[in-house]
């Protein structure tokens, strides 16, 4: 899909990706079958990230979002396909050279108390990465993490270096995990439900912070999130899964308006809306997302779909461009 | 719409003994929920939301306690009931409804035993038979498989968890339901689903629920009426409709603009709060609000409002709305 852009304009591109995680069994059925089963937590998912865009990738819990995610950046081996960024294949990439590449892409997690070293101070913990990946600048750091400190809004700089992270605030945590990730020059940063801890007075502020940044540094980011409201303030592009398999990608105009999907449409109505004068009228689907080990045949959201035919069980939808740049696994959906 | 109040909340204050003297999380908080109607209270983190719910079942545990105030619910002050007769209030006129069911539910008791359980407690005559029937009724009406009676609660999914504690809530009828962050751990439509069925049980009931939330969203979706929370006071209270249309309070109106939006005619910049909620140990002098308030003036910071109802049934707990000597002083 989207091959009309050029190679050179993507940075980072997932080609039929897929990552099965084997079930655990215990010993007594390990010893008497043979076979294992696996998750299909993310199954041939092909996905194009240009330079500079934000692409969002949405979905409910056990969508496979967040496995894309750390698939994107090498963090899990696949289980098939190639992950390429900026023309390398990390598949093929040595751990030394993996390494050398992690400087370009860093993380920002959800939940900045558990990705921050309680016993480091913050200055210190952002400092980490220059110590790994520019130990010839060594005078430079304190500088570059002061002048850092102060561009995610961590002012005065010198008044936090030496904080603990016991000692600010959540928001102000988010910010020092911000600053820890761009601190190496990364071309990609990836997301991963970076405000979703965060009260909504402080989740406006860290959005805004987020967007300011990616037009400072020049970011591409990867942003994942359960939450289509927050990604219409920061995404360009959005890509929505089920069951580890995309549903529906284009920009987040296009698709908040004009869905396709039976899922996306049912996944949009169910967001709710802060005007009471706007209260939902739709039906939600029916069942509960199927278990990944066993997902149903053909269309996986078949079982629970208001349009499903009796084909949708046996052929597997591909994505197909319904509208410009707009591409819909559906095999019935109205354009 | 003219209802009569269940639960009227006068003065009520919960404060925390802490080793730098008392934290009060609730101040001085008064509020009506009324017969039949959806109440969301909101607010954000330490705020002093769920501890308020948990003080209207006298819920409080030491070093906190209930400092001052009555909480009269159907015309009886609960302020005076001993142990015994709390205990009966507890599930029978008012139960609450957690955030992680699966904190909530016992894991080595199955989804029947935990509603059986609950009514024998309080319903000492009540048979197994009997006890099993209304169960299954009640499991019935939340929509779930009669087969998932005999389920552990690792063997449901998150949704259907909570539905189970709602249906523990219900099974004694009471009157007010408090849920606290419900639907906060569940996927969107599942959460869509289950704010639904508790919109359904509420009109087949006539059950007041107090929805406890940080999603001003999903109160806009359900409720008849909202109450703000900030820093451990109530800063505004009213009818939805009024208060989504012209926010009064400054805290209201910030909050509500920093709320994401999902359609597209929607503003599209988020309104920026400055700075963040207070530590409660030193709150700030006056309007604790004040320091973030784009509309302060010279008194907000040295006199703390007093709640006002400026139209019929709407409070704002802030010095625009009333008057006061200094106040004029200032503005002459």
């Amino acid at each position: 899909m989207e091959n009309k852009t050029k190679e050179k304009d993507i940075l980072l591109s997932l080609q039929n990706i897929k990552k099965y995680f084997p079930v655990q069994k215990s010993l007594i059925d390990q010893i008497f079958s043979k076979k294992i089963e696996y998750i299909q937590a993310v199954d041939d998912v092909t996905i194009h990230i240009r330079r500079g865009e934000a692409f969002g990738l949405a979905g409910e819990s056990g969508s496979g979002k967040t496995t894309i995610g750390m698939c994107a950046i090498g963090l899990e081996p696949l289980t098939e396909g190639n992950a390429i960024f900026d023309g390398l294949d990390l598949t093929t990439q040595s751990h030394e050279e993996l390494r050398k590449l992690r400087k370009r892409m860093q993380v920002i997690f959800q939940d900045p108390m558990a990705s921050l070293n309680p016993r480091m101070s913050l200055g210190s913990a952002v400092m980490q990465g220059l110590k790994i990946h520019y130990p010839e600048k060594v005078a430079e750091h304190r500088d570059m993490v002061i002048t850092m400190f102060e561009k995610v809004g961590l002012t005065p700089a010198l008044f936090y270096y030496n904080k603990y992270p016991h000692q600010i605030s959540g928001g102000q945590r988010q910010r020092v995990v911000i600053a820890r990730a761009l601190i190496t020059h990364p071309d990609l940063v990836l997301a991963d439900e970076p405000v979703a801890m965060a009260d909504v007075s402080v989740r406006s502020l860290l959005l805004d912070l987020m967007v300011k940044l990616k037009k400072e540094f020049d970011l591409t980011y990867l942003f994942i999130t359960h939450d289509l409201a927050t990604a219409k303030y920061i995404c360009d592009r959005i890509g929505i899964l089920y069951l580890g398999k995309l549903a529906e990608v284009s920009t987040v105009k296009e698709v908040y308006q004009y869905p396709m999907h039976p899922y996306t449409k049912a996944l949009l109505a169910a967001v709710p809306v802060p005007n009471p004068k706007k209260r939902r009228t739709e039906q939600m689907p029916k069942g509960e997302i199927p278990n990944p080990i066993n997902p149903p045949s053909g269309c996986r959201f078949h079982p629970r779909c208001p349009i499903a035919r009796p084909d949708c069980a046996e052929i597997e939808p591909k994505l197909r461009e319904l509208r410009p740049g707009h591409f819909v696994a559906c095999r019935y959906a109205d354009v | 719409m003219d209802r009569d109040k269940l639960v009227a909340v006068k003065d009520l204050s919960v404060t925390y003994q802490t080793r730098i003297g008392p934290v009060s999380a609730v101040d001085h908080v008064s509020f009506d929920i009324y017969k039949g109607e959806i109440l969301g209270l909101v607010g954000e983190s330490g705020c002093g939301k769920s501890t308020l719910g948990k003080a209207l079942l006298r819920m409080i545990d030491p070093p906190g306690e209930i400092s001052n105030g009555e909480i009269v619910f159907e015309d009886k002050d609960i302020m005076q009931y001993d142990d015994k007769q709390m205990r009966d209030f507890r599930g029978r006129k008012a139960s609450m409804i957690f955030q992680d069911p699966m904190t909530s539910l016992n894991p080595v008791q199955r989804v029947d035993q935990h509603l059986i359980e609950t009514i024998q407690v309080h319903e000492k005559d009540v048979d197994n038979a009997s006890a099993l029937e209304r169960a299954g009724e009640m499991i019935r009406k939340l929509g779930i498989g009669e087969d998932r009676m005999i389920s552990y609660p690792h063997q449901l999914s998150g949704g259907m968890r909570q539905r189970v504690m709602t249906g523990i809530g219900l099974i004694l009828s009471a009157n007010l339901i408090i849920a606290d962050e419900a639907t906060t751990s569940l996927d969107v439509i599942v959460e869509a689903k289950l704010a639904d069925q508790l919109r359904d049980i509420r009109d087949e009931f006539d059950i007041s629920l107090l929805m406890i939330t940080h999603n001003i969203a999903l109160v806009a979706e359900m409720a008849d009426r909202i109450a703000v929370m900030y820093a451990g006071h109530m800063v505004e209270i009213g009818d939805i409709y009024d208060v989504f249309e012209e926010p009064l309070h400054p805290y209201t109106a910030g909050l509500l603009g920093s709320v994401p939006n999902i359609q597209f005619d929607a503003s599209e910049e988020l309104y920026k709060m400055p700075g963040e909620p207070p530590n409660l140990t030193r709150p700030p002098e006056g309007c604790r609000f004040h320091p973030r308030c784009p509309k302060a003036m010279p008194i907000c910071s040295r006199i703390e409002p007093a709640m006002t109802e400026v139209e019929p049934k709407r409070f704002i707990h802030c010095w625009l709305y009333q008057d006061h000597p200094e106040k004029m002083l200032r503005k002459g």
